[in-house]
């Protein structure tokens, strides 16, 4: 828990810091890794704009409830059966995006289904980046026959097809929120545990480890002091590009019915719910969750990608 | 290559074991079993059902009975929804149908992904290089289950062509939309990952040659370029054959074909856990076998690879 507080803390500083340096009067500073990669993102024009897009979506989607009209599960009983006519979006009714077939707001409903999504996203990604960095770490640093068993077990599982292993623990173990954030962490950290592990290898024959290890510092110390903190960049990128993938797994789950169970619900829910209503007409039952889905998409991608760019100098 | 082949069946082995006997064990844990529903049945008749289906002998034993019925005679066993049919039959009704669009949508993805791709790059910055990379950057952001809807509403909503679902013995007409919704995505990735490498290709030292000996253009692109344009697609066609089983299950519960994927969503909704179980162990399988098969043809096909 404590790399991935770590993570999360220092990347939200690196980018926050970096944009006073963009002024001409910043005071001259001396240049850590971190900065050198925050000025480097700040200058990356379709990376910043999709943060502040992202920024921009989860700020509506707290701010979004204190204007509509309507909660997320009343009823608009005087449209029900009349949805196509009368439940598009208009200010007038207090629908801003539209009813859905049953009646329900749907700004709200929407508002709901990009905070879940969001929260499926990152809450996977974080099981990943905590579980894969460790185990990665570990048995790249350790090598030998604790690395090949380690390794071997992530290759076996990696090509189980999880999906429908995982649509299997949702039948079982019921459609619950923990079902699905457990059974996503189970898939989400193998990616992971083999980047760190390959970054591990190229990492533990550098000088700061020999120098760690050559003033007594105990084994398990190495890794946790000296090598994770070396990792965050490749873990940062990687983490970023997860949240996407784990998004788009959870709306494939949910869109087949086996995700997020009402009154919850998700984009990849909603998505599916305007594709079975779309023949009537009410485009923007569809049209709004799509909307959404795709710009937080677009941003997260195009976010990671620029991340990677700056964190990852190679490629420059 | 032998040993190599060898070496990679020692751990696809293992993996598919894996997989049933964990798909067995979640089975057996999960809280309820199949028949405990709105009725409470008598003891009596809960033992005589459960004789029925060998659920009274110890675990163990019905895990060895499991996977050595289907290693050593392909049965699944009966279904525990259906009683007049096996989960065999369930397989042997839906699997041809999405067999049939699956082959055609990774033969589109393979030909008009490849085909774009070169000439994308063959004719950088043109009108055709354009549209590739925004299909692209599209088709990352378009999952098959956001496509799937698009495309019905275009095709049968607005213009009335195409009927949208069902499967009618495999009518082209009802094949088109299932092929296009599932290839699209692969078809945008082969078409970037072709594009790129033959534009390194292109800058090389022997095709410079090539073109300085005064080889006619298509010749250049035919003969020298393609063949080493075209490794960094046939490894990409491991996950592309995985991803189309996994979209398979969008496409069939969508288009409503009666595949395979919507059995598996309809029993995993009606918990039927011996249709989920067997269908998982196919998809499972099929999955571990086209990895195979792709490493091994990669492995053929690139001489640099020595294992």
């Amino acid at each position: 828990m404590l790399a991935d507080v770590r993570v999360q803390s220092k990347t939200a500083a690196s980018v926050a810091s970096a944009e006073p340096q963009v002024g001409p009067a910043a005071p001259i500073k001396g240049r850590s890794l971190w900065r050198d990669a925050g000025a480097r993102f700040v200058r990356n024009k379709a990376a910043l704009v999709s943060v502040i897009v992202l920024f921009a979506v989860v700020l509506f989607t707290f701010v979004g409830p204190f204007f509509s009209a309507w909660s997320i599960e009343k009823i608009d009983w005087s449209i029900i059966g009349m949805v196509a006519q009368k439940g598009g979006p208009s200010i007038a009714t207090g629908h801003f995006f539209g009813a859905d077939e049953v009646g329900r707001d749907l700004f709200s409903r929407v508002i709901q289904g990009t905070q879940i999504s969001l929260a499926v996203g990152i809450l996977g990604s974080a099981i990943a980046v905590v579980v894969g960095t460790l185990y990665g770490a570990v048995a790249g640093y350790f090598g030998g026959r604790l690395d090949s068993a380690m390794m071997r077990f992530v290759d076996i599982i990696y090509s189980i097809p999880f999906l429908f292993v995982l649509i299997l623990l949702l039948i079982m173990f019921g459609r619950s929120f923990v079902v699905l954030f457990m059974g996503i962490g189970l898939i989400s950290w193998l990616g992971m545990a083999r980047v760190v592990r390959g970054q591990t290898l190229t990492l533990k024959n550098r000088e700061f480890v020999e120098a760690a290890i050559a003033t007594g510092v105990k084994p398990l110390a190495v890794v946790f002091r000296h090598v994770v903190p070396n990792l965050l960049g490749i873990v940062v990128v990687y983490a970023t590009l997860l949240i996407p993938e784990i998004i788009l797994l959870e709306s494939f789950i949910s869109f087949l019915g086996l995700g997020i169970q009402e009154p919850n619900t998700s984009l990849g829910a909603l998505i599916s719910e305007g594709a079975q209503t779309m023949q009537y007409g009410e485009l923007w039952q569809i049209g709004f969750p799509l909307g959404f889905f795709v710009v937080i998409l677009f941003s997260f991608f195009f976010a990671g990608d620029g991340l990677r760019d700056a964190l990852d100098p190679k490629d420059r | 290559m032998i040993v190599f082949i060898l070496k990679r069946l020692a751990i696809a082995i293992p993996t598919l074991l894996v997989l049933i006997v964990m798909s067995f064990i979640l089975m057996k844990i999960a809280p309820g079993s199949p028949f405990t529903g709105e009725k409470n049945l008598p003891r009596d008749v809960l033992a005589n059902i459960y004789a029925r289906y060998g659920l009274d002998k110890p675990w163990w034993q019905q895990l060895a009975e499991y996977v050595w019925n289907i290693v050593a005679h392909f049965d699944f066993g009966p279904s525990f929804k259906y009683k007049d049919r096996s989960v065999n039959d369930i397989i042997a009704q839906g699997f041809p149908v999405t067999l049939t669009y699956g082959f055609w949508a990774f033969i589109v993805a393979g030909v008009v992904g490849i085909g774009l791709g070169v000439v994308a790059a063959v004719k950088q910055n043109s009108w055709v290089d354009y549209l590739a990379v925004g299909i692209t950057i599209g088709a990352q952001v378009v999952p098959n289950f956001v496509l799937a809807p698009i495309l019905v509403l275009i095709f049968t909503l607005w213009l009335h062509w195409l009927p949208g679902g069902g499967w009618n013995d495999g009518r082209w007409n009802y094949v088109v939309m299932p092929v296009i919704a599932l290839s699209a995505t692969y078809l945008a990735n082969i078409a970037r990952i072709a594009r790129s490498s033959m534009l390194e290709v292109l800058n090389s030292n022997f095709i410079r040659t090539a073109r300085a000996k005064g080889l006619p253009g298509y010749q250049v692109i035919l003969k020298h370029a393609l063949k080493p344009a075209l490794l960094p697609v046939v490894s990409y066609l491991g996950p592309v054959f995985v991803g189309m089983i996994t979209g398979s299950v969008v496409v069939d519960l969508y288009f409503s074909t009666g595949g395979i994927g919507q059995w598996f969503v309809n029993s995993a909704l009606n918990r039927d856990y011996s249709t989920i179980l067997g269908v998982t162990i196919l998809l499972g399988a099929l999955t571990i076998a086209g990895n195979l098969v792709v490493d091994v043809l990669y492995a053929w096909i690139d001489p640099k690879i020595r294992y």
